[in-house]
């Protein structure tokens, strides 16, 4: 019975600790309440106070590497074909300089826009941008028109063309909607704060975090070092950024 | 008709009886109106009593769908995950596949489509086969 009680008695600790760091302040205008309300908790809506986002150094993305793409296969059950009708959540772009003739290749899948191109076209409201700023369709409502996919700049989005039957039971997936990268969506729900891509990573060239958050690790590396935004021109604000392109 | 043509109708006929027994939908007590045949394990309790979920299942589901698709709210009691955790085949671990399987049967019975598990995983806990190399 002692056993039962001590955590609450703990959490009513905790909960006296945090509202005694509650006024401690980070940087001008952040608070510690505010980051960790901020953190994902699972059993609550998420708010629009964070935004979730990757970092992908190019230069650290070794040659011929394709491990992100292989654990983004393996968390979200894709068959990992590469044909034009097969899913694929994350394509490994190689870049050439003709004229020094430098090569890079970098990953490339949903940008998570602020302003997603593929949102404005959906005529059922199935392609989404949640609060936290991840770009979802919802399959519940999705009709498979596949508007989104044209309007993509990126090509990020991928059709399922067959029946499927050996889904994970975290990520749901099926014939006849459009999918695409979710950045791990239920791990985040979950709490686990990281995407199975960066996890995989390992030279480390992809960094996931809050953007929002002066004091993450994500926008620390993006104040010191500059980052581009693929067709910035495009002003869609991505959620995704690169290092070294 | 021969002696041995009339026992072999006869065995039919047994065999005919024996198989309409165990595959006809269960009857209600003292009714001539036919029920799906479900196992339910009724050792714990839903999160509402039975005549409320054979009604209201699907509202169930489909308000806890749109709180966790665009909301980030999983889990819970409501949650198809739950519900398969407890009305899974203990030996299949499926909810459907089979016509006495716990989801199928009713909406067999019923003439509704199913179509939750043309995306959801029917199976709880099945790990995907995966290839590791693209094709």
């Amino acid at each position: 019975m002692s056993d039962r009680e001590t955590p609450v008695s703990r959490r009513t600790l905790l909960a006296g600790a945090a509202a005694a760091l509650a006024g401690v302040t980070l940087a001008p205008g952040i608070r510690l309440i505010e980051v960790a309300q901020a953190a994902a908790e699972p059993g609550k809506a998420v708010s629009s106070k964070v935004r979730w986002g990757l970092l992908i150094d190019v230069g650290r993305c070794v040659e011929g590497c394709n491990e992100c793409v292989l654990a983004c296969n393996r968390e979200n059950g894709l068959e990992g074909g590469t044909r034009p009708t097969d899913s694929q959540w994350i394509r490994i772009v190689e870049l050439k300089d003709r004229r020094t003739g430098r090569k890079a290749q970098a990953p490339v899948m949903c940008q998570h826009c602020a302003n997603p191109p593929c949102v404005d076209v959906c005529p059922t409201g199935a392609s989404f941008k949640r609060a936290d700023g991840i770009v979802l369709v919802d399959r519940h409502t999705c009709i498979g028109c596949r508007y989104c996919m044209m309007a993509c700049p990126y090509k990020a989005r991928s059709f399922v063309h067959e029946p499927l039957t050996q889904q994970k039971p975290d990520v749901p997936r099926g014939k006849g909607c459009v999918e695409s990268c979710n950045l791990c969506v239920h791990k985040i729900d979950r709490g686990d704060g990281t995407t199975a891509c960066a996890e995989a990573c390992p030279t480390r060239a992809i960094l996931f975090g809050d953007l929002n958050d002066p004091q993450s690790a994500i926008s620390r590396r993006i104040s010191e070092v500059r980052t581009t935004q693929l067709r910035a021109d495009l002003g869609l604000d991505t959620g995704v950024r690169y290092t070294g392109l | 008709m021969t002696r041995g043509d009339r026992h072999r109708c006869a065995w039919a006929l047994a065999a005919a009886l024996v198989a309409w027994t165990v595959c006809a939908p269960a009857r209600a007590e003292g009714s001539r109106v036919p029920l799906p045949s479900i196992k339910v394990d009724r050792s714990t309790q839903c999160v509402a009593p039975p005549d409320v979920m054979r009604r209201s299942h699907m509202e169930m589901l489909k308000h806890r769908r749109d709180k966790t698709v665009h909301q980030g709210i999983r889990g819970g009691d409501e949650s198809l995950k739950q519900c398969l955790s407890c009305h899974a085949d203990k030996t299949s671990g499926a909810a459907i596949g089979a016509p006495d399987a716990f989801c199928q049967s009713c909406h067999d019975y019923a003439g509704v489509k199913l179509d939750c598990f043309d995306c959801h995983q029917g199976r709880p806990g099945v790990q995907a086969k995966l290839n590791e190399a693209p094709r």
